[in-house]
């Protein structure tokens, strides 16, 4: 049921719901490889993500995944949500920029369980603090670690080696 | 002051009758690394609190440093159990990335290969729950199948579990006359040694006690905690990434989607029962179905030329060149791209910049989500029984941890 772009009805109801209450928190709405983006303000993420849930018209009830992205041009860290509606089969993906160095939203945990762990990695791996999260601790790294490993400041590879031309073996 | 003291004494006394027991790392009856440190009441589990991360090897990380073909490797080392599955789902994001035509050929072999994959998978977690109830015959009895379809693995990639099969654009060459013999044997063999076991357990009266009302999870519950696969559908939700969204030509076959009622153990194991079936009846469907064509896409940025080829012809030198020191120009783009992993949805959210290696690919890992509704699910029940919940709901270790 994946739909071009000659068929966007069942994707314009959904943001038309999201317009009607939270026009102002929209920044853009793009369509890359045919599936909805909307990038939001992050003050009220986890409401806006709570109506979609709630609204008999979207019912994005199902939350495929949660990540986190560094950007380290705009010095922004994205957080992606997507999410699904399992009736209707559509998905939406839902991101929102936070500072690089202070990157606080609230969690999402009061909607979905499952945001638990999701949340726990991010920050783990990003540094996101998830205000009211029940349970936020490292969780696939060391709890010692003083860094964000998935941050793009961290190389993967020991920065003094001398042996390997990285002119020739990219980044 | 007395009061006090009462108040003392009685937290005291509550915290006496608690045991805490450590349950892990590495346990024989945990199949994997996973901690957890329960808090018992006598035989009776009152809190879990699981710890992973054991076996974490930075793959996100990893893949922001490699070019595309060399993260297939990686994928392999999530759900051990089914490989080809990771590795298809990983060709077909980059696929999409691409835009890539890949032939209809190529998209049958890939299902018979995924549905061989599922059955290896589901048959492992099948027979490891006959295990930990107490029954080691039909384990013993089903590994000797699933070496079967290693065997197949082996005459199509040369590896046996970690398999790297495939490529960007489709096989690296046809599946040969001896693998073709060895896929025929299986679907000869298999379904008898199926049927034996699921007589072995299926209505076997120890084997209900043990499991039925054991470890369930409501679907509202499992909807809430993101669950996917076989868990989610013993459930009683009917969601399957195959036919919700249907990838390399599923939509061509019919299958249906078996779903339990009570998302406990035993409908658990029904589940991934009738799923074999039905994966040996998509085999069956694309064997008799499978066109004729290339084994591969015609992309030649992406898809390495014959050895032949390269020595001979300068065209293909310099892809070949290209392609080995990833300078291979990629679109830019965001891709999420499912697949019918077995244990659920296995997704790859891939960002492209247009450099040789991704910007960020994330995967969505379905044990990692639903391994953390564990607590929730052991709660209140005995010791044995969580054993008996870890091993259906089939949580992999590599996968957990990435």
């Amino acid at each position: 049921m994946e739909s071009n772009n000659t068929d966007l009805t069942p994707y314009d109801k959904i943001i038309s719901v999201l317009k009607e209450e939270y026009e102002e928190q929209v920044l853009s709405i793009e369509f890359p490889y045919n599936f909805l983006t909307i990038n939001l303000k992050s003050e009220r993420i986890v409401e806006i993500i709570q109506h979609l849930y709630n609204h008999p018209e979207t019912k994005l009830q199902y939350l495929t995944t949660l990540c986190g992205i560094h950007y380290p041009d705009q010095k922004q860290i994205a957080l992606m949500y997507q999410l699904h509606n399992m009736s209707t089969n559509l998905r939406v993906r839902l991101k929102i920029f936070l500072p690089e160095e202070k990157p606080v939203v609230k969690t999402l945990t009061s909607v979905f369980d499952g945001a638990n762990w999701m949340e726990r990695e991010t920050f783990d791996f990003y540094g996101v603090m998830f205000e009211g999260h029940p349970d936020l601790r490292r969780i696939l790294n060391v709890e010692d670690m003083i860094i964000f490993p998935l941050r793009k400041e961290y190389p993967l590879e020991d920065q003094t080696r001398e042996d390997k031309d990285n002119k020739m073996f990219g980044r | 002051m007395n009061k006090a003291q009462d108040i003392v004494t009685t937290s005291q006394q509550e915290e006496k009758h608690y045991s805490y027991l450590n349950l892990g790392p590495t346990h024989p009856a945990t199949h994997g690394i996973f901690q957890n440190v329960l808090k018992m009441d006598g035989e009776i589990i009152v809190e879990a609190q699981p710890t992973i991360g054991y076996i974490h090897r930075a793959f996100e990380k990893l893949a922001e440093r490699r070019p595309f073909y060399q993260i297939t490797p990686i994928t392999d080392r999530m759900n051990y159990c089914s490989a080809p599955i990771n590795n298809i789902g990983w060709h077909m994001t980059v696929e999409k990335l691409i835009g890539a035509e890949i032939p209809k050929r190529v998209q049958y072999l890939r299902v018979i290969i995924m549905e061989l994959a599922r059955i290896t998978d589901h048959l492992i977690c099948n027979a490891v729950i006959g295990v930990d109830t107490g029954a080691l015959t039909g384990f013993v009895y089903m590994f000797q199948q699933r070496e079967l379809v290693y065997e197949i693995y082996e005459e199509i990639c040369g590896s046996r579990l970690t398999t790297n099969i495939g490529r960007i654009g489709g096989f690296e060459r046809d599946f040969s006359p001896k693998a073709w013999e060895k896929i025929h044997k299986f679907l000869k063999e298999f379904p008898v040694v199926l049927k034996e076991f699921g007589n072995l357990l299926e209505r076997n009266r120890i084997f209900m006690d043990r499991t039925v009302n054991v470890g369930g999870i409501s679907a509202e519950r499992a909807l809430n905690y993101s669950f996917s696969g076989p868990n989610l559908r013993a459930a009683g939700v009917d969601y399957d990434v195959r036919v919700a969204h249907p990838y390399s030509s599923y939509e061509d076959f019919d299958f249906i989607i078996p779903v339990g009622t009570q998302g406990d153990v035993y409908d658990r194991f029904m589940v991934r029962q009738e799923e074999m079936w039905q994966s040996l009846s998509i085999i069956n469907q694309a064997i008799k179905k499978l066109p004729e064509g290339p084994y591969h896409a015609d992309v030649p940025d992406f898809y390495l030329p014959p050895k032949e080829e390269v020595y001979n012809n300068m065209e293909a030198l310099i892809y070949h060149f290209k392609i080995v020191m990833g300078e291979t120009d990629v679109p830019r783009g965001e891709v999420y791209h499912c697949v019918e992993g077995g244990n659920g949805e296995l997704g790859f959210y891939l960002i492209s910049d247009g450099g040789r290696t991704p910007f960020r690919l994330h995967f969505r890992r379905p044990c990692f989500i639903f391994y953390q509704a564990y607590p929730e699910m052991i709660k209140g029940s005995m010791l044995s029984d969580a054993i008996l919940t870890m091993s259906s709901m089939n949580v992999i270790a590599g996968e957990l941890d990435a």
